[in-house]
């Protein structure tokens, strides 16, 4: 592999990214998969980073799940679209950063589109006028989240208790990177490092002390693919799909994985788990898995923040040996304890998954 | 005669058409930017269909070029003015050229294939284009990857920057059909042991002997032949290729493990090329090639009076229909020299 090669594709995409004032949309399903995750980009970008970030309460879906579903038709997803435009518009904002890869896929989608058919914005606004009396502006930046934690990615650095590098060994973490397919596959000039080889995750991950592998299924669905898993008949292909993807990265022994996407890290924690489960195969060291993190909560580990207060606690491959490589300290007797330390209750042992050492 | 024709570009098209121009009497300047005539000739080592080598082409070439033919190398045109049905031509040394008639003979330029992301030229080690492996070809050494081991098995993309809207050419190269199949043959020639494959949309395998060659690939040399485009090519651990193409005969997706992975790069106007354009004014049609005054009667007439092309500076072609174009050009030159209008003639 020529470093120099894919350096030289990254300098043609490189994109704009807002420094600051920041209207930030959630994800429909983020919160349900991985809790913490838009907390803690949230306290970074707040604490760490002394941003404005602003969330709208009246926020709602952007109905990418069904839009790519083919449930929603285009121009429903365009007007519910123009509604969230409205609300940053009135809100005093301009630059918009959605939580979700395929949100991010959904609002550039809908501004190329207007961008060479004006007449569909047109429309749109009219839609939007008729049914809500609601106006709105163009947003004058575009980035998803996973970009402004690249943009601050050195800031992050420097803030940081501590790296993504092997505290036994002193060797660099081996971090396998996983973008959300549509954050760049459909318009490549709008993802950092583009389509086929994107830096976004990369950046973070160097610049955090880790290495970067580059596998031959890197650029494979992660299973989630919308169609394969919302048919529950298709699931199969579901798994089918992630265990292609672990096997052809098991060879380089990664320590994580780390995505950028709702469904990816979900996807790919969860069928490690049914996979384990059904084959009595794991893909990391010791039966144990591969750890897999969104880019929020590599960030918080990174920072140093409590690992149970980004909700570490509910992925299904253990994040512990993770945090023991990093030299990361927990307490495991407050592993499930909620909010105002309630007992949130304990999953089931797996029968092959190794959670020996790990509080259940 | 007593008059001056300019010749811009000393590849095939210009040395042919130097010596055509010079044998009727016409007093020909060639400039040449390099610092040796001969263009993408110089690095081609076989030509198809024949397997005769280049030099020998560019030996007969060369015999054209004599005495009275005034040859300037290392340079190239930076400024064009017409005045009088004169062209004056101001070259990069600081000459000024004045000429009655100018041959734009600069040529194509192979796509640059690291433009196709997916496939990974630049990147992966052991992604070559076709004009790298003639090179290794000509370099007369020992064939091996980068890892040091003799390649097991070759895959030949053809298409590669040609019929493809994505990179914005939708015209067919020509060349690459018939080169990756005589590539193919050289390789197995040099290591009988490796399997070697070409993944292909259509085979256009349409001059005298390209069909038999494509056979003798098939029969005398095992070439695989297998209808499809690759989508993606990913680096393995140990340096080799995994491809995924789609079976298109069979409507099967393959994934195969590639030793070495050839791109069959098509044509695009050269830099050179364009700058004429610019520099004369000269129109280009959709493809971004020298627009021909027309496609069928006047292949050789551009749209500027005086300024005449011939060979791939209008559209990729074989050396074969360069040379063919480059004579066809000095005709054209030598009835608008002598003021006769061959266009204009009664039925």
């Amino acid at each position: 592999m020529k470093e120099e090669g894919k350096k030289k594709l990254w300098q043609e995409y490189q994109k704009e990214i807002a420094d600051d004032r920041y209207f930030y949309v959630r994800s429909c399903v983020r919160q349900s998969f991985f809790p913490g995750a838009e907390q803690a980009f949230l306290k970074i970008m707040r604490e760490e980073l002394g941003k404005d970030v602003f969330e709208h309460a009246c926020h709602t879906t952007c109905t990418g799940i069904a839009y790519h579903a083919d449930v929603v038709p285009f121009d429903t997803t365009m007007t519910v679209v123009a509604r969230q435009f409205s609300l940053m518009t009135e809100s005093g904002y301009q630059n918009l950063v959605p939580s979700c890869i395929t949100s991010f896929g959904v609002y550039t989608e809908i501004l190329e589109t207007w961008k060479h058919f004006p007449e569909v914005e047109a429309k749109v606004r009219e839609f939007l006028f008729k049914a809500t009396g609601r106006t709105f502006e163009i947003p004058k930046n575009l980035a998803h989240a996973s970009d402004v934690i690249y943009k601050f990615r050195d800031s992050i650095a420097s803030r940081a208790k501590y790296k993504l590098v092997n505290q036994q060994t002193g060797e660099p973490l081996r971090v396998v990177e996983h973008i959300g397919c549509h954050y760049a596959k459909m318009f490549p000039h709008k993802g950092i490092g583009g389509a086929e080889f994107p830096h976004v995750l990369i950046g973070m991950v160097e610049s955090w002390g880790g290495e970067v592998i580059d596998y031959p299924e890197r650029r494979h669905c992660c299973g989630f693919g919308f169609r394969q898993y919302l048919v529950q008949a298709n699931r199969g292909y579901s798994v089918a799909c992630s265990k292609k993807k672990f096997e052809s990265m098991e060879p380089y022994m990664p320590d994580l994985i780390v995505t950028n996407c709702p469904g990816c890290p979900m996807f790919l924690d969860r069928w490690q788990y049914v996979i384990a489960e059904m084959e009595n195969h794991t893909y990391g060291a010791d039966k144990q898995g591969i750890p897999v993190l969104t880019f929020e909560e590599m960030a918080a580990m990174v920072l140093g923040y409590d690992p149970w207060e980004i909700g570490l606690q509910v992925h299904q491959i253990p994040v512990e040996p993770l945090m023991i490589k990093m030299g990361i300290p927990f307490d495991p007797g407050k592993k499930y304890l909620g909010k105002n330390s309630k007992d949130m209750g304990r999953p089931e042992i797996p029968d092959y998954l190794n959670y020996s050492g790990m509080k259940i | 005669m007593g008059k001056d024709v300019l010749i811009i570009g000393g590849g095939i098209a210009g040395m042919e058409a130097s010596a055509y121009l010079s044998a009727m009497g016409y007093q020909v300047t060639l400039v040449e930017k390099a610092n040796e005539l001969g263009g993408h000739l110089l690095r081609w080592e076989r030509l198809f269909p024949t397997q005769r080598h280049g030099k020998e082409v560019l030996s007969f070439l060369h015999c054209g070029i004599d005495g009275k033919i005034r040859v300037i190398k290392n340079a190239e045109p930076v400024a064009a003015v017409t005045r009088d049905d004169l062209h004056i031509v101001t070259l990069s040394t600081g000459e000024v050229i004045t000429a009655n008639a100018v041959l734009i003979t600069t040529g194509y330029k192979t796509f640059d294939a690291s433009r196709k992301e997916e496939y990974g030229y630049g990147i992966y080690n052991n992604v070559v284009t076709s004009a790298d492996l003639e090179e290794m070809f000509s370099s007369g050494k020992e064939m091996l990857t980068s890892s040091g081991i003799v390649p097991r098995r070759v895959g030949f993309i053809h298409c590669v920057g040609s019929r493809d809207e994505k990179v914005g050419n939708i015209y067919c190269s020509k060349v690459c059909c018939v080169t990756a199949v005589k590539q193919a043959i050289e390789l197995k020639e040099r290591l009988p042991y490796a399997e070697a494959f070409c993944f292909y949309m259509d085979l256009r395998m349409y001059g005298m002997h390209f069909e038999e060659l494509y056979k003798e690939a098939q029969e005398k040399h095992g070439v695989q032949f297998i209808r499809g485009r690759l989508s993606e090519a990913a680096e393995n651990q140990d340096h080799s290729l995994l491809i995924k193409v789609e079976d298109t005969l069979t409507g099967r997706p393959l994934k195969m493990k590639m030793d070495l992975l050839v791109l069959m790069v098509g044509f695009e106007p050269s830099d050179g090329t364009q700058k004429m354009a610019e520099l004369f004014h000269l129109e280009t049609g959709s493809t971004r090639f020298l627009k021909m005054a027309d496609e069928h009667t006047s292949t050789n007439v551009s749209s500027v009076q005086g300024v005449f092309l011939a060979g791939t500076c209008s559209a990729p072609r074989t050396i074969t229909s360069t040379i063919t174009d480059a004579r066809a050009a000095a005709a054209k030159i030598t009835s608008y020299l002598s003021q006769y209008s061959i266009e204009q003639r009664e039925n």
